[in-house]
């Protein structure tokens, strides 16, 4: 029986083949036991083309600094725990490949803005969760569905939020938007998002709810439409689009 | 024991019922902003392109427009929109760059009053413009006054 194995010697010298690049990271540092203020600190890292910002992160801390601080739970992009400003931009690092960075240059790393810093990469996410729990994010059906059968829904009518159900929490959205820097008070796009998941449901029937909640002064018609948030979400939502559907459903009255 | 909340506990005090400032707001930009392009490339166009254009902007052409009723409405029209319009985006940057207290009440003070001062000065020198006015010295009339 044969099986089909890697040829020890070709994989050495394939290994060897492959380009490594010393990459230059600056990290906005905080430790609030010793620092007043943030510090830039620079570590050069060994890196692939293929690697990914959080393989530097990993590298840094396992080789050169353990105090490092970040927050990485899945590494693959969907449990939204590792939204950072790289290079300015809010990215995930399990995302964001070396390739696609220029590495002439620094690659600055730094802690998402607009939620308190807490230490080094990691934020105070409570305001975030805390506007994504005040517009109801769970269904709320009047009717219950005959006994043993699912909620039925066409096809047409799940496609209508089918891009809002995809959002991770990752704030990478809201903590790039310039409205919720000014004073954290607007509900932000990803509490928006998630409303819009659930307002355009045709199995909810709690919309209305929900479109007063947004009818706020600090709701929706805060949004100036700057698109930071569809450049920033991970997930290519068309967040600024949803944002729009909203406004339109509560001029309507309606959904 | 800790008490869990109901999910469903407002995190902040419910919406006042009434007028939605910011809703009317956003409304208002809108539906401002699709006149005022109408207004304002009439304007340039009246101005700049009909006729002798540009050049034949002077005292006299603007007494002249401002002699027809349409003008003098077209003109105060764009005078309140236009001013509101800009002034609403300055309320959304004091927002933007102030925090809530004694400093962003006095910026926004200070721009109602100005726009008040310069809508009711603009909307009076629109409908009372009098390019003769009567009894003044015959040598500072322009040359189309009867006096002059």
């Amino acid at each position: 029986m044969t099986t089909a194995t890697l040829e020890n010697t070709s994989a050495g010298s394939a290994d060897a083949a492959i380009q490594s690049f010393t990459v230059t990271f600056l990290i906005r540092r905080y430790d609030p036991e010793v620092d007043s203020e943030p510090r830039w600190q620079d570590f050069d890292v060994e890196m692939y083309a293929t690697d990914r910002v959080l393989d530097a992160l990993h590298k840094i801390k396992w080789e050169q600094d353990g105090s490092l601080t970040f927050r990485r739970s899945c590494a693959h992009g969907i449990c939204g725990s590792d939204a950072m400003r790289i290079n300015g931009r809010n990215r995930l690092a399990c995302k964001t490949l070396i390739k696609d960075l220029d590495i002439s240059k620094p690659i600055y790393v730094e802690a998402i803005k607009g939620l308190p810093l807490e230490k080094d990469l990691v934020v105070d996410m409570e305001p975030f969760f805390a506007s994504y729990r005040e517009v109801q994010p769970f269904l709320q059906a009047r009717t219950t569905p005959e006994p043993g059968k699912e909620r039925i829904q066409d096809v047409a009518s799940r496609a209508r939020f089918d891009d809002t159900t995809k959002c991770i929490l990752c704030a990478a959205c809201t903590s790039s938007c310039p409205v919720f820097w000014t004073d954290g008070q607007y509900f932000g796009p990803a509490a928006i998002v998630n409303a819009h998941r659930f307002i355009f449901d045709s199995r909810d029937d709690e919309a209305k709810v929900r479109l007063d909640i947004l009818n706020d002064k600090e709701g929706v018609w805060r949004c100036r439409t700057t698109f930071n948030c569809t450049d920033a979400c991970p997930r290519g939502i068309e967040v600024t689009k949803a944002i729009a559907e909203v406004k339109q459903a509560i001029m309507r009255g309606k959904p | 024991m800790t008490v869990i909340e109901s999910p469903r506990t407002p995190a902040r005090p419910a919406p006042r019922r009434g007028v939605n400032v910011e809703k009317w707001g956003w409304i208002y930009m809108r539906a401002s902003g699709v006149i005022l392009l109408v207004l304002i490339f009439g304007h340039l166009f009246a101005n700049l392109m009909v006729g002798e254009g540009v050049k034949a902007i002077d005292f006299g052409f603007v007494a002249g427009k401002w002699a027809s009723p349409f003008w003098q409405w077209w003109d105060v029209l764009m005078l309140w929109l236009a001013l509101i319009h800009g002034a609403n985006g300055m309320r959304t940057l004091i927002n933007d760059y102030t925090n809530p207290g004694t400093v962003q009440k006095v910026l926004k003070l200070a721009l109602v009053a100005s726009v008040a001062v310069l809508l009711v000065l603009g909307t009076l020198v629109v409908f009372t413009f009098d390019p003769c006015p009567a009894g003044s010295p015959a040598d500072l009339l322009p040359s189309f006054c009867p006096a002059a």
